[in-house]
């Protein structure tokens, strides 16, 4: 009476059915969704209202900005920095949320080699947050210059940088999610994995202006983390920074060293 | 079928698990009993690979589980209730550790019929009971129609027909051939649902044999004879090898002999048996005897009075 009415073939495991897993996993979810829909409302809401602002300022003559057009491009984007926090925790939230409910007891039995989890949960989550915020990106973009273009100083992705800027905001979003899943992996709890993702994008950046104060540490504030990745989102660099496709290379380093300790810790660690 | 061989675990300078030597055969319900904190739920995760013993090895049908290709078919496993993401609905936590290894969505529905949560399949994990998170995480054990099943403390906070149903639910299990390892710490429950047993104390093996066998070693060899010819019967009975005590009027305890040689001695002679009975340990008793000197944790005075008493 017990078991198989229907046949149960055995299936091997395999890192495509774990990324299909892994999808159902992410999908089903409302603290998915909810974090998306934070960071999709941030970008665009923010993006607008900082566009309105900017434009308001530009239309006081009196004050007049000499960079002006430079400006219009990143003006309409900057929400990144508050959308980094909702893509930041639903990154950590991955993994930790396995943790802290017991599920990765039951996650690691079905995947024991437990690997494929990880790349699995970790490529899962790119292309949702890749793709969405992509779509943000360019639509935040054309609605900040649409409204930019009251004043005439709106830019197009012609405009310099422009293309690399607003491709960029979904990429460097991408990472810090993805840097999240490595800390969240590592430290497998939720606050500490949040805590030590906006330590290291938030406030090692102040601790940089710090460190510019002396004549070595301007060498070293470039390679902070969020400085570095930040290169690739502005068109008015800081002296000294490594450029944006070098900077956010270095981003995207750090990220991979956090995840392959992230997938040497899974898989030498008692769950 | 789950062998261990020489198992250790050491968290620090305390030994969770020490050197355990045993064999889970197909075909049979094994209870696996101990006090708790005997170390039952640190060797059920190491067989499933989840924590890395110290020494020792343990397979699962010849191999180490992790080894496995199709682990989900190899071995079901209930390790804690709600080992479950509370925000996910019971549906879909089973349709993503099904799909890790191809198994199709007709037989979720299956899993989720037999075991009885059709109605709330749809709700999130985080508001059920703890009876229905042991019944949702028996549904994900059975989800490969494994051939090893473990399960740890599967009757805890089930109703009395829950209850029921799972002991039924290991008997036709282990019928169908499957190796069912089953543990608890309530010595009822293992004699009512197991044949064979391995009891642990402290991480250390303390027996590994069949029920049946485990209540006759726990026995006293005692008989008990009310009668009214007491005083005649003692005379009759004792010998260089029978001791006899008396516990109240009328009421004789006999060492030596067993209940078939003193029923045939009283009716040779004629003398009238109100009672015959062999004194068998219960085994509650019998799992206190074995287990009192490994019990981890214990309440101090207090449970020494109440078992004087």
């Amino acid at each position: 009476m017990t078991t198989a009415t229907t046949t149960v073939r055995p299936g091997r495991v395999s890192q495509l059915r774990v990324l299909n897993s892994e999808w159902i996993k992410l999908r089903t979810l409302r603290s998915t969704f909810w974090s998306l829909f934070a960071a999709i409302v941030a970008t665009i809401g923010l993006g607008m209202l900082f566009s309105w602002g900017f434009a308001t300022r530009v239309g006081d003559h009196a004050r007049p900005i000499h960079d002006a057009a430079t400006m219009a491009v990143t003006v309409p984007l900057r929400p990144y920095v508050i959308a980094q926090l909702a893509v930041g925790v639903l990154g950590v939230m991955v993994i930790t949320g396995e943790y802290s409910t017991g599920m990765i007891r039951a996650t690691l039995s079905a995947v024991p080699r437990r690997l494929p989890v990880l790349w699995a949960k970790a490529a899962v989550f790119s292309v949702v947050v890749l793709v969405l915020m992509e779509i943000v990106s360019f639509a935040t973009f054309f609605g900040g210059e649409a409204i930019l273009s009251s004043q005439h100083i709106q830019a197009t992705l012609s405009s310099p940088q422009a293309l690399r800027i607003v491709t960029g905001v979904g990429l460097y979003l991408t990472v810090v999610g993805l840097l999240g899943t490595a800390l969240g992996a590592i430290i497998r709890s939720t606050a500490g994995a949040i805590a030590a993702l906006f330590g290291i994008l938030l406030v090692l950046p102040v601790l940089g202006e710090v460190l510019n104060l002396t004549s070595w540490g301007k060498h070293i504030t470039p390679y902070l983390p969020s400085n570095a990745g930040g290169d690739l989102l502005t068109n008015a660099p800081d002296p000294g920074s490594l450029g944006p496709w070098t900077g956010f290379g270095v981003f995207v380093l750090y990220t991979v060293i956090a995840m392959a300790v992230a997938a040497y810790l899974l898989k030498r660690r008692d769950a | 079928m789950i062998e261990a061989k020489g198992l250790t675990k050491r968290y620090g300078d305390k030994t969770a698990v020490n050197d355990l030597s045993f064999t889970v055969k197909p075909g049979v319900v094994t209870g696996f009993l101990g006090p708790n904190g005997a170390g039952k739920s640190t060797t059920m995760r190491m067989i499933l690979g989840l924590d890395r013993p110290t020494s020792g090895s343990v397979t699962v049908n010849g191999r180490p589980y992790a080894d496995h290709a199709a682990p989900l078919h190899e071995v079901g496993a209930l390790l804690e209730a709600k080992a479950i993401h509370t925000g996910r609905t019971a549906y879909n936590h089973l349709l993503a550790l099904a799909a890790t290894t191809g198994i199709p969505q007709s037989r979720v529905d299956e899993v989720i019929d037999l075991v009885g949560l059709r109605d709330v399949a749809r709700k999130r994990a985080g508001g059920f009971s703890l009876g229905m998170g042991q019944r949702l995480g028996i549904a994900s054990a059975l989800l490969g129609d494994p051939k090893t099943l473990i399960l740890d403390e599967p009757v805890n906070g089930l109703d009395p027909e829950g209850i029921l149903w799972i002991r039924n639910l290991l008997k036709d299990l282990a019928a169908e051939g499957r190796a069912v390892f089953v543990s608890s710490h309530l010595m009822s429950e293992m004699a009512l649902t197991a044949e064979h047993l391995i009891v642990i104390g402290r991480g250390k093996l303390i027996a590994d044999t069949s029920v049946a066998e485990f209540i006759e070693r726990a026995s006293t060899g005692r008989v008990k004879v009310r009668s009214p010819q007491a005083a005649r019967l003692r005379d009759l009975l004792v010998g260089p090898d029978v001791t006899v005590a008396d516990t109240e009027e009328g009421t004789l305890l006999i060492s030596g002999l067993t209940s078939d040689q003193i029923g045939q001695t009283a009716s040779d002679n004629g003398v009238t048996l109100f009672e015959l009975a062999p004194q068998q340990a219960s085994l509650e008793e019998a799992f206190m005897e074995l287990t009192g000197e490994s019990v981890e944790y214990r309440a101090p005075a207090r449970t020494a009075e109440r078992s004087a008493a």
